[in-house]
């Protein structure tokens, strides 16, 4: 692993019940990138950042986060390392009790001696840098999907941490609330030199910004490299993915009897 | 019999059960110490669970009163010792029905609140996030949820027994015409301080209970509409034959 690796899956399996979700999955996040892990629903994007921090662990393999390996680590420097990150989840996960403000102050309030005058001016040039200090007093439940999104991205951020992780930041998201994101994405980045890592299936979005892009498919990486490579590929599945066309190596249908066989034994009975 | 029970593992499903629950108290336990150094968020739960359910508490402490004083009222005439009215409806609510009924309605009303809390908390990845920007939430939610429980018992048990006895007097001296004397009198020469000791064991053992069991099935909850609405139903049920059941061996420990 080289200095500038912040994130170093190696060989990883991964299994359910006796089902591989991944198995000899291997990925790198390399410090102050946007890594982008893109794949078909149901292969596991979601499950990969739940191992990445340290929600699951791996049956076999190895996940290293800023050089540690996660399975060694109790429970208190696994917290220790977590101060070091920030999650954006798919459905914001903003704490229901507490309005806007608090939630954004949360990991301050827990993590921090501050004052209060301090806390307030921090949280609301967060709240300010996604366009919602105005929105301070506001309950979770006022917000629309697209603000609920931004305060969860201000809290993610509120404690300046090294590593940046979303999953699935643009679902369900209008284009003008998609493009919002995006750039606040783009310039954690940029402005603070965050590493990010992103799993999504919206190909384009992430292209534009990307520096490295993961293509994930049947439990493991089936193509990596920059976006406009992965736009090159003629790899039969990332053509598939990349084009969106519904049937290829990675299957529209779930696998079932022939649909004309089926219908003619149902008619029968 | 025993062989298909155990071939069903329901008595290994229950003892899993009961092993995960200890493991889950203990981890719980830890934390009570730092929650208590921030004793805005248990006072936050006490209001939760027992201010919120003041009212169908002393409803409930006043109607078991008034039924108490007018069945006592009519048994005790027969024998001609109505005067007793104060002392036999005080020792049935210190010993027996005012742990009893308020444990009961505490699982009903703050229990399942506790458990559907906790759970939506777990379905909408609330407790995930904690766990994310490191914030313990056994800690943060379950433990002050569990102090609060715990502390509000008894409270809840005090506020019911006053209320029943009010009730019992009304129904007793107002409308039946025990003499208002005799009433207290004798509550006050018969009733001991273990009756009392009694009724404050058991609604801190019903407490710890009710709690525990509130806030573990929310906490372990499956995150789903469903599996939320099983493990509220999951608390009620539980929590309800135990007091039962705890109730019967506190009762005979007593004697």
């Amino acid at each position: 692993m080289t200095d500038e690796t912040i994130v170093d899956v190696r060989d990883a399996r991964y299994s359910v019940r006796g089902r591989a979700i991944f198995s000899g999955l291997t990925l790198q996040a390399m410090k102050g990138q946007i890594t982008a892990v893109m794949g078909p629903s149901g292969t596991g994007k979601t499950t990969l950042l739940r191992l990445m921090t340290a929600q699951i662990y791996a049956d076999s393999g190895e996940v290293r986060v800023f050089g540690e390996n996660l399975v060694d680590l109790n429970s208190r420097q696994t917290f220790a390392l977590r101060k070091r990150m920030g999650m954006l989840f798919q459905n914001s996960a903003l704490l229901s009790d507490f309005d806007v403000f608090e939630n954004v102050a949360f990991p301050l309030r827990e993590h921090t001696d501050l004052s209060e005058n301090l806390i307030r001016n921090l949280v609301l040039t967060k709240l300010n840098a996604v366009g919602l200090r105005g929105a301070a007093d506001l309950m979770p439940e006022e917000l629309s999907g697209g603000m609920a999104r931004r305060v969860a991205l201000a809290r993610a951020v509120v404690m300046d941490p090294e590593l940046l992780i979303y999953d699935e930041p643009f679902v369900g998201l209008d284009p003008i609330a998609l493009g919002v994101i995006l750039r606040l994405i783009q310039q954690m980045n940029q402005a603070l030199g965050i590493t990010s890592i992103i799993v999504s299936h919206d190909v384009h979005e992430l292209s534009s910004i990307a520096h490295r892009t993961y293509l994930m498919a049947e439990g493991r990486i089936v193509a990596s490299g920059t976006p406009d490579d992965l736009a090159r590929s003629t790899e039969p599945i990332v053509r598939q993915f990349m084009s969106g066309d519904p049937d290829g190596p990675a299957p529209f249908h779930y696998p079932a009897p022939d649909v004309t066989a089926q219908l003619l034994a149902d008619a029968k009975s | 019999m025993t062989t298909a029970v155990v071939q069903d593992g329901l008595i290994l499903r229950t003892l899993a059960r009961i092993g995960r629950m200890a493991i889950f108290f203990f981890q719980m336990l830890v934390q009570c110490g730092t929650v208590l150094a921030r004793p805005n968020l248990v006072i936050n739960q006490i209001y939760n669970a027992g201010g919120r359910s003041l009212v169908i508490i002393m409803l409930s402490g006043l109607f078991t009163g008034m039924v108490l004083a007018l069945l006592g009222f009519t048994l005790l005439q027969r024998f001609g010792s109505e005067e007793a009215l104060g002392f036999a409806a005080a020792l049935a609510l210190l010993k027996e029905l005012g742990p009893v009924l308020t444990a009961l309605l505490f699982a009903g009303r703050a229990g399942t609140a506790l458990t559907s809390e906790i759970g939506l908390m777990r379905a909408t990845d609330q407790l995930t996030a904690m766990q994310m920007m490191a914030v313990d939430p056994l800690r943060f939610v379950v433990a002050p949820r569990f102090l609060g429980g715990l502390i509000s018992m008894p409270l809840l048990t005090g506020v019911y027994d006053v209320v029943g006895l009010f009730g019992a007097h009304l129904v007793g001296v107002r409308m039946m015409g025990v003499d208002n004397g005799s009433f207290w009198s004798q509550m006050q020469s018969s009733v001991s301080l273990h009756d009392v000791n009694e009724g404050i064991v058991k609604s801190l053992v019903f407490g710890f209970i009710c709690s525990l069991i509130a806030v573990y099935e929310g906490y372990n909850s499956e995150p789903t509409a469903e599996g939320v609405g099983l493990a509220t139903t999951r608390t009620v049920v539980a929590s309800s034959v135990l007091i039962l059941l705890l109730d019967y061996m506190l009762t005979a420990a007593f004697i």
